[in-house]
Order: C-alpha cells, then structure tokens, then sequence
C-alpha cells in the first residue's frame, strides 16, 4: 500500500515510537513570537534549562508591536513594551536571533519564515501559535502548540506527537474568475463545519490547488487551524522550488541540489490510503464571506445570512442566534449591501505580496467610501518593500487607506488599537470570533479583493461586480 | 506540575459550541509576561458587564453560586479552538478549574491542559447535556486511574483518554525531564538525520 505525504514526511522525523500511536518527532525549526515565545524562553529558564540549537531557533516581534510609521517598543496596547523588551532580552541571552523592531524582515512570523527559507519543504516546523499550518503551503509538516511544549522543542528539538488522522481533501475543476484560495478555505469550512477537520492532518490536492501560486496555498493552508486541523499542506513542485531559491536561509550550492532532489520525491504515492477524503468542485464556489462568528458561519457573498429555525443540531442553533445577535443581524439579511465602517487588509491569511496586488488593482483609480475607515498592514517589512518598489503603496493611498509598518496589528485585539464596539469590518483576516478585533466589533472574513470592493462600495461587496450598485 | 488523581466538586454548565481561547482569556487580559492573576481575566467578556470595572454580569453561569470557583466546566463540541494562547489553559487553573468535560477539544487546548495538569475529559455530547439536565448543581467525582464519571446517585460514566496524557497528568511529570531522559536516543536520530538531510543544518 502506498503512503502519503504526511506519512512520510511523520516517519522520517520519528525518533522514538513511544507507543499509543505517540511518537517522538525531531523539529527541524522553531519559530516564537514576542507574546507566547517570551513565556516559552522564560519557562525554560526558571527551569535552569538550555536552549539545545538556538541557531534553528527564530523570534518574531509581529504581536503587540505598533504598525504605525516612525514605532519603537512603546505599544498602544498597555504592558506591551515589556513583552517585547522581556523576549528580546531572554532571546539574546538564549542566542536566538530576532527579527526586531527596525529589522527590514520583520514581520507576521508566518510571513516572515517562508520569505526567509526558514520553512522549507519536508521540514517539520513548530511555533507557540495556532497559524504555523500557513507553512503547509511550502511543504513543510508545521503545527501551531502552546507555550510549554514550545519551550520542550528548544531543550529536547523534539515533540512528543499523537499520530493524527490523515485526509484529503481534493479541489476538483478551476477556480472561478474572482475566486481565489480564501474562498476555497471559507468554502470548505462552512460546508464541513468548523470542527470537520478535527484529529487530522489534511493534505490540499487537486488540479485547483496545484494551479495556485505558492502564496495562495499559504492562505489555504492558514485556516486549517480553522477547521480544527491538526495541520494542512499542499505537496511541494516545481512553483514551490522555484519560490524557494534563493532566500536566505535556505540551502544554496551543492545543498541547494541535495535539497531540490529530495523535494522532488515529496508526493503521496497514487495508491496512498486516507482516513478520510472529501471533494470540492471548485465551479461551485463563489467570492465567499462570513455572516456570524465562527469561521463556519459563510456563504457566497451573493446569499443571505441563513435561519437558524432550518437547523436540527440545537447547539449548533443556539450558536446560530448568538452570532446573529451579536453581528447584529436577522435570518434572510442579504450580505450584499451592508454597510460597513472599516475595511482591513493585513494578517498572516493575507497579506502576501500578491494579496496586495489583487486589492490594489481593485483600488486603482477608485476611492473609499465615505465613513469607512480602511487599513493596509503588510505582513511583513520585505513585503512592504516590494510592494512599494512596484508603487503599490500609491494606489491604496490614493484610494484612501492607511499604509501601514507590517505586523499582526489589527488583526487582533490586544487591548490597543481597535475599530470600536458594533463596528462592522470586512477583514482578510482569519478568526470572525466574538471581540476578535476589539471589544462588540463585527468581522466579515473574506478575501482581499472581496475586502477592497467592499471598501469602494461602503458596503458588502461582490468582487465580480466592481462599479454596478 | 500538578498531579491530577481524584477530584469531587460542582461542575458548572457552560455549554456553547466552540468556545474558543479568545473567549476563555480575552488578548487584552493578557497583560503580563506571566500566568499569575490571569484566573481574574478568565472568560471577562461573558463574565463581567463592565469589563474595564471588573462589573459581574449576574446571568454568567460562574457570577451564580454554587458555581463560583467550580472545579469542572461542562463545555460544547471543539472547547479550547482557536489561539493556541497557553494563557487559557493558564487562567483556568488560576481561577481553580481542575477538569473540562467536552465532546471534543482544540488540539492545541487539549494539549495545553495536558502539559498542566488539568484533565480534558471527553464524554458523547448526549451523555453532557444528560448530566447538565439530570441535576442542578451537578456534583460529580472523577477518577482518572479508573477513567469515571461518578454522578451523586452512582451512575458511573467511563471515559477515554490517551495513556500518555494519563500518566502525566497522574503523575504530574515534567515533559521535557521525561524526553531528556532519551538524550542518547535523540543524539543517534539527529547523527544519521543529519547525513540524509544536511541541508537542513546551519
Ligand atoms: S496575523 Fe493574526 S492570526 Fe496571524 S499570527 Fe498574527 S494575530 Fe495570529
């Protein structure tokens, strides 16, 4: 029988089976942020314990650190500057490096290690945050843990790791014109339900997914976490390699050879058996947008918000009404035409340099709508760079947005920076949670593009449908 | 950490799909780089009306006795997704839940409970919505060796649950202690690893 992907990439990180289908994995990279690393790196050293490779250790300032031009380690969030000040200082002494404050890489963890050739293909990778999946998109078997066993994957360079789930998921036939992985993610998660990928490591395939360019599979990999995957990836190819060369911290030379001849034989086997297989007709999805709080709650942007009467599960139903009340909304409100008060383009789902070029050209020679207050933060100083290098940063200007220092910034809410109770904000991001983005604030995940008409319009928009009514 | 053996006390009922992090320890109540004090943050926008004021909301199920301070919460489906924020799994053990009883858990959450010392229980969602209706308060005693649910009127409810959870929450071990223990093993791996794949070393 034939393995997939995930299998092999599982085994050729087993140190140890420790039996319970729990093996010990070896970890290629950790990545940590400034507001969960700090307690990894503090946790370990009350514990008078050694970081075992600090040179295959990263830290990201991205969480609590301003996006605002001219920033230092003053944060508008309060207490912010002693997270910041606390991990650097633990990640010095530990001998890890930073991407800091002022650093031209820094950046969104998530942005910043695939741009650096941190992560690369067939590299198991963990940071103490639940978005490190994104990596997927390159290959890489990552997951998202929590601050302990981060900083037992610094002493040991190993985690110990239940033996998920396999599943497929295939996306058959091409996208639609307008309609890109976000959709694809939005999509699969509101027809499967939030928790359908709970136990299992997912691998994305299929002539939709291998047509995407390698920043896109990022996006569809980001929001497995969202699906309660343990993780998601697409198998590495040509695009990935070619995306790879040449970064920094990636092999070069002879062992830039080595690497691509290994890369190259990292695809399921034909005859490889899933636990589980679901199949997407990609003709059947539309620029897709959330209604409620849950990133299950979404429908074509075209649709209306659904009863939740319709709904056997009472759970599930009384969730419904929750999110209906909270979002300020009725069953049967079409999405399409709702006013909105911000519009925001930023995070580790997308923020890449080709999100920024899809909205800009949307922004071209439009303007903002009247009363919505629009943000761009780029996910990282690289990607910021070359977006201005190609004069990107004008037309959103033009259009009326803020151009921001790249970061997570309001991509959550840490107490600084918010848009304000019952604000209603059509966001790239990926968590629609209740308060996710300040305290009674209402969040319509949806793609950049969807985002950027959106903020045309001054209303819900349909990407598709640029200038009509 | 904390051995997790026994336990008897009231669960409260707190049944809502997807109860993510963010709900449970709200970003901003993260404040310090520390797990002190963050029991006071713990589910502060269901719990308090006034959150900067610290304004109990009298509805929240944990505002009402005799659930304040109750030692297990009884969750919906996929309880502790979202943020993988330790900091949750921190403020309930700060504000003294010793046990969570879902039909299922946040991967990272369930993990994250593991490594401290607090027990991710699963039980079939009928058989929590059974608990919840059958009595108010709801006292139960959980025992962990012999993986039970004991309500008052002895009804015994078994549970499953990975042996090496099992034993580390039993025997409150320290994770890292336990992997160093196979340095030797680790070394060896990391030898033969590093010849197949040098590529991936600095
Ligand atoms: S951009 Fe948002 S989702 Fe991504 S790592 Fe930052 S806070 Fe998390």
């Amino acid at each position: 029988m034939g393995r997939s992907l995930i299998e092999k990439l599982w085994e050729r990180h087993r140190v140890a089976d420790l039996g319970d289908g729990t093996d010990l994995l070896y970890i290629d990279r950790v990545l940590l942020h400034e507001r969960t690393g700090s307690m990894a790196l503090k946790g370990l050293k009350e514990q008078g314990r050694a970081v075992r490779h600090p040179d295959r250790a990263f830290v990201c300032m991205d969480h609590i650190v301003d996006t605002f031009p001219g920033r230092g380690d003053e944060t508008t969030m309060p207490g912010g500057t002693a997270f910041i000040r606390e991990t650097r200082e633990a990640a010095t002494e530990a001998g890890i490096r930073i991407f800091d404050i002022g650093d031209n890489r820094q950046g969104i963890v998530h942005v910043v290690s695939p741009e650096q050739g941190i992560a690369l293909p067939g590299a198991t990778l963990v940071c103490p945050d639940s978005h490190t999946c994104t990596q997927g998109g390159l290959g890489a078997l990552a997951w998202g843990i929590g601050s302990t066993e981060a900083a037992h994957a610094l002493a040991t360079q190993t985690l110990v790791v239940k033996r998920p789930r396999t599943m497929r998921v295939w996306f058959d036939g091409a996208l639609p014109a307008g309609v890109g992985a976000k959709d694809m993610i939005l999509h699969l998660i509101a027809s499967h339900g939030a928790g359908g990928g709970s136990g299992y490591a997912i691998e994305f395939a299929g002539p939709a997914v291998e047509a995407l360019s390698v920043e896109a599979r990022m996006t569809l990999c980001n929001m497995a976490v969202e699906f309660a995957a343990w993780t998601g990836l697409v198998a590495p190819d040509a695009k990935t390699i070619d995306w790879v060369k040449g970064r920094p911290f990636a092999p070069a030379g002879d062992l830039w050879e080595q690497a691509v001849a290994d890369w190259q034989s990292l695809t399921s086997d034909a005859d490889a058996v899933f636990d589980k297989e679901i199949r997407v007709d990609c003709a059947d999805i539309a620029p897709t947008v959330t209604w409620g709080t849950s990133p299950q709650h979404a429908v074509p942007v075209t649709g209306q918000v659904p009863d939740p009467a319709g709904i056997a599960d009472p759970v599930a139903a009384q969730a419904q009404r929750r999110a209906l009340d909270y979002m300020g909304l009725a069953p049967g409100d079409s999405l399409i035409g709702l006013p909105i008060d911000g519009a925001f383009i930023g995070s580790c789902t997308n923020s890449r340099l080709s999100d920024l070029r899809a909205a800009a050209a949307i922004l071209k020679g439009r303007k903002v709508a009247k009363g919505v207050r629009a943000i761009c933060v780029p996910g990282s100083m690289q990607v910021k760079a070359a977006a201005e290098a190609e004069g990107l940063h004008l037309l959103f200007q033009e259009a009326g947005f803020e151009w921001r220092e790249s970061g997570c910034s309001m991509c959550f809410f840490a107490g600084g920076e918010h848009f304000g109770k019952g604000e209603r904000v059509v966001t790239s991001t990926n968590r629609n949670f209740e308060n996710r983005q300040g305290p009674g604030t209402r969040s319509h995940l949806a793609s950049p593009v969807t985002v950027a008409a959106s903020a045309i319009a001054g209303h819900i928009a349909d990407p598709r449908r640029l200038g009509e009514a | 950490m904390e051995k997790f053996t026994r336990l008897t006390g009231v669960a409260a009922p707190l049944f809502r799909a997807n109860i993510d992090t963010d709900a449970i320890i709200p970003s901003r109540e993260m404040k310090r780089v520390s797990k002190e004090g963050l029991g006071e943050g713990m589910f502060a926008d269901w719990r308090y009306s006034d959150v900067a004021a610290r304004v109990e909301n009298p509805d929240f199920v944990l505002n009402r006795q005799p659930y304040r301070k109750a030692p297990i919460l009884m969750g919906g489906p996929n309880f502790g997704c979202g943020s993988s924020r330790e900091h949750a799994v921190w403020a309930l053990q700060d504000y003294g839940v010793r046990c969570v009883i879902a039909p299922s858990f946040g991967a990272i959450f369930q993990g994250n409970c593991v490594r401290n010392g607090i027990l991710p229980l699963v039980l079939p969602e009928p058989s929590i919505v059974a608990l919840v209706e059958q009595a108010d308060p709801q006292i139960l005693t959980i025992d962990l060796a012999a993986q039970t649910v004991r309500t008052p009127d002895g009804t015994e409810l078994p549970f499953t649950i990975p042996p090496a959870d099992k034993e580390m929450l039993l025997e409150g071990l320290d994770a890292i202690g336990v992997t160093l223990k196979r340095l030797p093993t680790i070394q060896s791996f990391e030898g033969a690893y590093r010849a197949r794949h040098p590529w991936l070393f600095f």
